[in-house]
């Protein structure tokens, strides 16, 4: 899930302090020619059959989740398609899934690509929100690999093709916190002797997940009773977290002013570039699976130039350029071979696939009741307030108010009549 | 004449209504609808449930509202007896932040109170402990003081700086002593002033949720929090956040009904 981008002030920040100035795996040399000749694609007739139609397509995809070209020697994917085929693109940004689920829910927009996370990919096949695809048209789906296809949340792969994936872990300072890597577990992220050091996931979803880790639940369970122990485990836990977070992350473990963290994997890494103090670890008790997939909206106008548009996206070259820039994971084998080994063996990109296989799971949408009673659980939970005399030192002071103003109209009254 | 000056103000009118009187029918329409369309109470009656989230915002709202008050009063009253053009430049450096884009001021507040904090540190440097202030509710506070000061000293100073010198003169020439001439002359000449000013410094206090979530640690929650959650966040459920922005709106309206019977000409300033 990419969740870096929520507010464009933290970007902004953090780009001039150079924080995502570049990823743990930029620095191969690497030098690609940014013209469409030294582009190698395997069938150049399929996509130049809209050339000249003047056909334009909108994709709305995460906040840097794409090869721009900004930094040297990367491929500008968006161009490099325009110039192949003929077909414009228009490319607009979305910081949340609920985001995006809101702009198509509202109606009146048309995208012709979007790049959902698997829960909101299963909510929207189940609203009708996207639609089939025909995979025909996208041939270099072959890439995709194994692990990635017929996931829970599109088990026939009819509607999605898996963009990029990646785990939750910890970060968590290794110079402050002398459990072995080995053994830290989610269970340390509830341990009393990091009182207000912790940082945890400021949305239901992901923080119920640790709980439900934790407990032993499945991560995509309706059931009544296990959503309240977990909202129980939590509120246990908010005693000893400093705060509930989303992108303050990135600083705040960067600036050291916590010493642990769940987050997603790529992120995770980039926040390690900042502080040599830090690490990730994925616990090895099972964790959270994520994949963004690209999909079609019903209400697409282009939905073959959109069904190009994600086969281009699956072309090894493209697919290596985008997975290189944005430091995910990627589900695409040709561009998978085609990473540094040491990216390859890396255990927080890549972990064994037996882990990924037996200890990980992907979030399905839950039904409406299981969300509705999440909501409130989470609601409930954060909003607790520890002083008990707000609402009576409240009212007192509405009604001293209030008094004061009846008495003072009062007087005024008096005074109007002499 | 004044017939065709009138037609001068219908720009704004068609913009008032459809961008203020329309959303607002909307918010109303959207709170009290299910998604089928059909009539319901129960958005607004589920709102109930987060009356401690109110209350908590309310409560850190009015204190926000009041220390501007007593931080700016004073301020707004120098500036506004200060020769003409000091005034100028004064004026200038009490804007001067708000030329600042309002999310950075407040992030720096982030780095400003953190842990390892710039004033942690210092405190570190002359032996005291590290004092944990960001993460509260009172860096709450202080993030919508600092933010909103500016909006609380510009109306008071547009009223003070029209009270003429004579009034003083006149009230210790009929024996006012100075406290006195504060009590029963300013106090009374600036209530517009006071009113518009906790008018414009409380509503947008509020409301805000970018300041709770950035200094308060995300684990205490304000109204303005609660509503972007129905919106944008994963809490979806457009038909609630509009009850509950309803509410709000309602609680700003008798808020300000009470305020404004302090003003003497009985001015409906909104």
């Amino acid at each position: 899930m990419m969740k870096r981008r929520i507010f464009t002030l933290v970007s902004v920040l953090a780009l001039s302090m150079g924080l995502f100035s570049g990823c743990a795996f930029s620095d191969d040399t690497e030098e690609e020619e940014g013209e469409s000749q030294s582009l190698t694609v395997e069938d150049r007739d399929y996509y130049t059959r809209f050339k000249g139609d003047g056909i334009s397509i909108n994709v709305y995809n995460w906040g840097e989740y794409i090869s721009t070209g900004a930094d040297e020697g990367t491929l500008d994917v968006n161009a490099e398609f325009e110039k192949l085929t003929g077909i414009k693109v228009n490319y607009t940004n979305y910081a949340t899934n609920e985001e995006l689920y809101a702009k198509l829910k509202g109606g009146g927009t048309s995208y012709d690509v979007i790049i959902p996370s698997d829960y909101m990919i299963s909510k929207m096949i189940k609203e009708d929100l996207i639609q089939p695809l025909d995979m025909d048209n996208i041939p270099n789906y072959k890439y995709i690999m194994d692990n990635y296809r017929g996931l829970a949340y599109d088990p026939d792969n009819r509607y999605s093709v898996p963009y990029t994936w990646g785990t939750v872990g910890i970060i968590y300072n290794a110079e402050q916190i002398d459990t072995p890597k080995e053994e830290i577990d989610w269970d340390i992220l509830w341990d009393e002797k990091y009182k207000d050091q912790i940082l945890m996931f400021d949305n239901p979803r992901d923080a119920f997940a640790i709980a439900e880790l934790l407990l032993g639940y499945s991560l995509n369970t309706e059931d009544p009773d296990e959503l309240k122990a977990a909202a129980e485990k939590l509120k246990e836990q908010k005693q000893y977290v400093q705060a509930y977070v989303m992108d303050e992350v990135f600083d705040k473990m960067a600036a050291g002013e916590a010493l642990l963290a769940p987050y997603y994997a790529g992120d995770a890494l980039t926040i390690l570039e900042d502080n040599e103090d830090l690490d990730f670890v994925i616990p090895k008790s099972g964790t959270n699976l994520f994949v963004d997939a690209m999909c079609i909206p019903s209400s697409a106008k282009q939905k073959e130039a959109a069904e190009m548009y994600i086969n281009f996206m699956c072309e090894p070259d493209i697919a290596y350029a985008n997975i290189d820039y944005i430091c995910y994971s990627t589900p695409n084998s040709a561009a998978y071979e085609m990473l540094d080994e040491e990216v390859r063996e890396d255990p927080v990109s890549y972990p064994d696939s037996e882990f990924i296989a037996n200890k990980t799971t992907v979030f399905v949408n839950l039904s409406d009741e299981a969300n509705d009673q999440m909501k409130e659980l989470w609601t409930e939970m954060k909003s607790e307030t520890a002083n008990k005399w707000f609402v009576p030192i409240f009212l007192v002071v509405c009604v001293g108010i209030i008094a004061f103003v009846l008495i003072r109209r009062h007087l005024k009254k008096k005074k109007d009549i002499f | 004449m004044k017939m065709k000056l009138k037609y001068f103000s219908a720009p704004y009118l068609v913009w008032m209504i459809v961008f203020i009187l329309v959303p607002l029918l909307m918010i109303g329409y959207f709170a009290l609808t299910t998604d089928s369309g059909s009539f319901t109470l129960k958005h607004v009656s589920d709102v109930g449930q987060y009356a401690n989230i109110f209350v908590r915002s309310i409560w850190l709202s009015l204190i926000a509202t009041a220390i501007c008050l007593v931080v700016a009063y004073p301020v707004a009253f120098m500036l506004s007896r200060m020769e003409k053009h000091r005034q100028g430049t004064m004026l200038m450096i009490v804007m001067l932040p708000m030329w600042m884009n309002f999310l950075l001021r407040t992030y720096a507040w982030m780095t400003l109170l953190g842990n390892n904090g710039i004033i942690n540190h210092l405190l570190g440097t002359i032996g005291l402990g590290p004092v944990k202030m960001i993460n509260t509710s009172g860096a709450v506070v202080l993030g919508m003081v600092y933010n909103y000061l500016p909006f609380m000293i510009l109306p008071l100073y547009s009223v003070m700086v029209k009270i003429d010198k004579s009034m003083f003169e006149a009230a210790s020439d009929l024996g006012c002593s100075s406290a006195e001439t504060l009590w029963r002359v300013v106090i009374p000449l600036s209530m517009p002033g006071i009113t518009s000013g906790i008018t414009m410094v409380f509503v947008p206090a509020i409301s805000t949720f970018i300041i709770s979530r950035m200094l308060g640690g995300g684990s205490n929650l304000l109204i303005g929090d609660l509503i972007e959650m129905q919106f944008l966040g994963n809490a979806y459920n457009p038909h609630l956040g509009a009850a509950i922005s309803l509410v709000l709106m309602v609680i700003i309206l008798v808020i300000m009904t009470v305020m404004n019977q302090f003003d003497p000409d009985d001015q409906v300033l909104m």
